[in-house]
């Protein structure tokens, strides 16, 4: 066990991935001499050598498509785009080539791709450097998308994307990468396509992931002061999602509250309040209540708190779901 | 990045048409590559003739031979898609000289990423016909298995395979072996960022990959002129990547520039880019109508320059193109339509339902799992109703 941070926990945990596999090489802009603008690649080219860990040109399709021809080559490559917001040039290579030729060539051709993504806001940054487009791979067959929001999980998901034979976006949360944490070579074994209980409650389920996991668990904290016992699961996997747990809570809850830093048309947390009310219709108390980034452009840093869900927005949603007054309701005993 | 060696080449191949091409504007070069001419004469290039010096007549008449093979099975799987066998083709009638003197330069460990009208290519890879032809039948997502033939399932995002043949080339490079990843893209494709980003990287990692890229000047109704202002040869210089521009109708040209390019790649001197102009004769796909952007006469002017009719001039002048070994040769290609034809329509039409959500990931994904166990009941369901 060793104390560290979230980004550091990626960092060893990269540093087993080429250790182990020589066929395991990173490509990416400023990854190697500075390490990655967030120093998650931080040594790894001293360590490892200019043919291990790549500067490519700035080209994200570049990057993308340079990745499949390794990836055909037998390389597994791991791709670090620079923010979120950078994907976009990368988009049409990820979902159109990444993602659909193993299922093109039958088969034949495996894809085991891990794209590494920094995204999520809360940081003071320009634009394009803060936003939360996990619903877009989500939504495309071929991908597994998932996202760790402690050191631990970054360090294990990170070498079990790797090892996978499947492409894999990370998503990693940013704001969070100094969060610290015991990290240890013999985690509980989780699988990355599992989400974990984090506190066990009975009246409602929150459900986060990435950089809200930790907003989750204060919010639930705070509830817990005024006697309301909130169940916190981490999704991390956001493609497959796995729903087994979200259902077990759901139908002891009988309330689901969900949040991301995304758009909330079209999102994850539209999917899970559709799956669970299909699955759980006759176990819920109140509708599902999703807390969300609002379905604008990520704001000028200066608007930053008005846009991303925090603590108090939750425990709003809570008291929606709960039947008490909210701001939906007005807070006047009369409402 | 330490190993990274930046070339400022800028040199063009010599030209058989000698000079100076430097003193020239560059959309002005005419410094085109032909070993045979349109009349089936044999002309002397100092700087290409080495490179087929080994050609015999017979070699020769193998590369006549593939030509009318791959125009056989091109006018085969056309009639195909007109007897509702096929969804879609996409003739390559016209450039069976680009695709069969640059796939014939080719060893079994080098590596092919194509766009979807290289049907010829993939005969010369070793596809098998029924293989050729599942895609544009919609039965399969895609034809052969890439590695039993060395060529990538043809990508039909306009460019995106010279990105992958890139780092396919770097993963050669790095593994230490001489192998040569050939992109083959259209005029059209250069106009995409991913071709330009391929150039950038592959010039960058000096990679040894090859931009080979048939300017048939059409992208479907678009002018080659649309597309490039000078000589699309004349840009892979400025990302430091030395081009030749060869008469795509010449097989034997071809062929030489190929080689030229393959020798470069293995010594390490990383890529090289192939401007072979030639010309599409047919329609963009069969769903196409060039008579509503083909300006009249130029068909004519480019059947005049036909690649497979020079070659045949070549080879009678040399008496080797007999009347009989023109029969055979007329065989062969019909004998391979007959079993192309065959195995065509031995594709399954209907495959099972469920087979919809296979490979879609190479384990369990339990979303997909899900679905896949829903409408298993719901067909199961359907069953059950009719009985």
């Amino acid at each position: 066990m060793t104390e560290m941070t979230l980004g550091a926990a990626l960092n060893s945990g990269l540093r087993r991935a080429l250790a182990d596999d020589d066929k395991v090489v990173l490509l990416g802009e400023d990854i190697g001499k500075l390490g990655g603008v967030f120093r998650v690649t931080d040594k790894l080219q001293e360590e490892f050598g200019p043919r291990r860990v790549i500067d490519t040109p700035l080209a994200e399709a570049g990057i993308i498509g340079t990745a499949v021809g390794l990836a055909y080559r037998g390389y597994r490559p791991v791709c670090e785009i620079q923010f979120d917001g950078f994907i976009y040039p990368g988009f049409d290579q990820i979902v159109a080539q990444v993602a659909k030729l193993h299922y093109r060539t039958r088969g034949a051709v495996k894809m085991p791709i891990t794209i590494r993504v920094p995204f999520g806001g809360g940081i003071g940054a320009v634009e394009h450097h803060s936003e939360s487009p996990e619903a877009y791979f989500a939504h495309t067959a071929g991908l597994r998308v998932i996202s760790c929001s402690n050191p631990q999980d970054a360090h294990s998901m990170i070498r079990e994307a790797i090892a996978c034979d499947d492409p894999v976006l990370f998503f990693e949360p940013k704001r969070r990468y100094w969060l610290k944490g015991e990290v240890s070579d013999d985690a509980d074994g989780l699988p990355m396509g599992n989400a974990r209980v984090l506190t066990e409650g009975s009246d409602v389920t929150l459900v986060a992931y990435g950089p809200l996991v930790p907003t989750a668990l204060d919010a639930a904290a705070a509830a817990a002061e005024d006697g309301t016992s909130i169940e916190v699961i981490d999704l991390r996997s956001l493609s497959p999602i796995d729903f087994a747990p979200i259902e077990a809570s759901v139908r002891k809850t009988g309330r689901l509250v969900i949040t991301h830093e995304a758009a909330q048309s079209g999102g994850i947390g539209a999917e899970l309040a559709a799956a669970i009310t299909e699955r759980c219709f006759f176990w819920l108390e109140a509708a599902p209540a999703r807390v969300t980034g609002f379905d604008t452009p990520y704001p000028p840093a200066a608007l930053e708190d008005a846009f991303l869900p925090d603590l108090d927005r939750l425990l709003d949603a809570v008291d929606r779901v709960m039947g008490r007054r909210n701001s939906l309701t007005g807070w006047k005993a009369s409402a | 990045m330490s190993d990274v060696s930046t070339t400022h080449e800028h040199t063009r191949t010599s030209s058989p048409a000698g000079g100076s091409p430097e003193d020239l504007h560059p959309g002005q070069l005419e410094d085109i590559v032909q070993l045979i001419c349109p009349d089936g004469a044999r002309t002397a290039s100092p700087g290409f003739d080495p490179w087929v010096a080994d050609v015999t007549d017979e070699d020769l008449l193998g590369l006549y031979e593939d030509m009318i093979v791959v125009r056989r099975i091109d006018t085969e799987a056309t009639a195909l898609q007109r007897q509702g066998e096929l969804a879609l083709w996409a003739p390559l009638l016209g450039q069976e000289a680009a695709q069969i003197g640059s796939g014939r330069a080719l060893r079994s460990d080098d590596f092919v990423f194509s766009s979807y009208r290289e049907h010829g290519v993939a005969y010369t890879r070793g596809a098998r016909f029924g293989d050729l032809l599942s895609f544009w039948r919609g039965t399969t997502a895609s034809g052969w298995d890439p590695y039993s033939i060395g060529m990538a399932t043809p990508a039909v995002i306009i460019g995106a395979q010279t990105l992958h043949a890139t780092g396919y080339a770097l993963g050669c490079k790095h593994d230490g072996v001489d192998s040569v990843a050939v992109a083959y893209f259209g005029d059209g494709a250069t106009s995409q960022g991913d071709v330009n980003e391929a150039m950038v990287f592959a010039a960058s990692f000096q990679a040894p990959v090859i931009f080979f890229c048939q300017n048939n000047q059409w992208a479907i109704s678009e002018p080659v002129g649309l597309q490039a202002q000078r000589h699309i040869s004349d840009r892979a210089p400025g990302f430091g990547i030395p081009s030749m521009r060869v008469d795509g109708n010449d097989v034997l040209a071809v062929l030489a520039a190929t080689r030229i390019a393959l020798d470069r790649a293995r010594r390490g001197g990383g890529p090289t880019f192939i401007e072979a102009v030639t010309y599409r004769m047919g329609p963009h796909t069969t769903s196409d109508d060039p008579k509503r952007y083909r300006p009249t006469g130029e068909l004519d002017e480019w059947a005049a320059k036909d690649p497979i009719t020079r070659l045949g001039r070549l080879l009678e002048g040399r008496g080797v193109l007999t009347e009989d070994v023109a029969t055979r040769v007329q065989q062969k290609a019909d004998a391979v339509a007959y079993e192309m034809r065959a195995a065509c329509v031995a594709l399954e039409r209907h495959p099972d339902p469920l087979t919809v959500f296979d490979q879609v990931y190479s384990g369990p994904h339990s979303g997909l799992e899900r679905q896949k166990s829903q409408y298993a009941a719901y067909l199961a369901s359907l069953d059950g109703a009719q009985s």
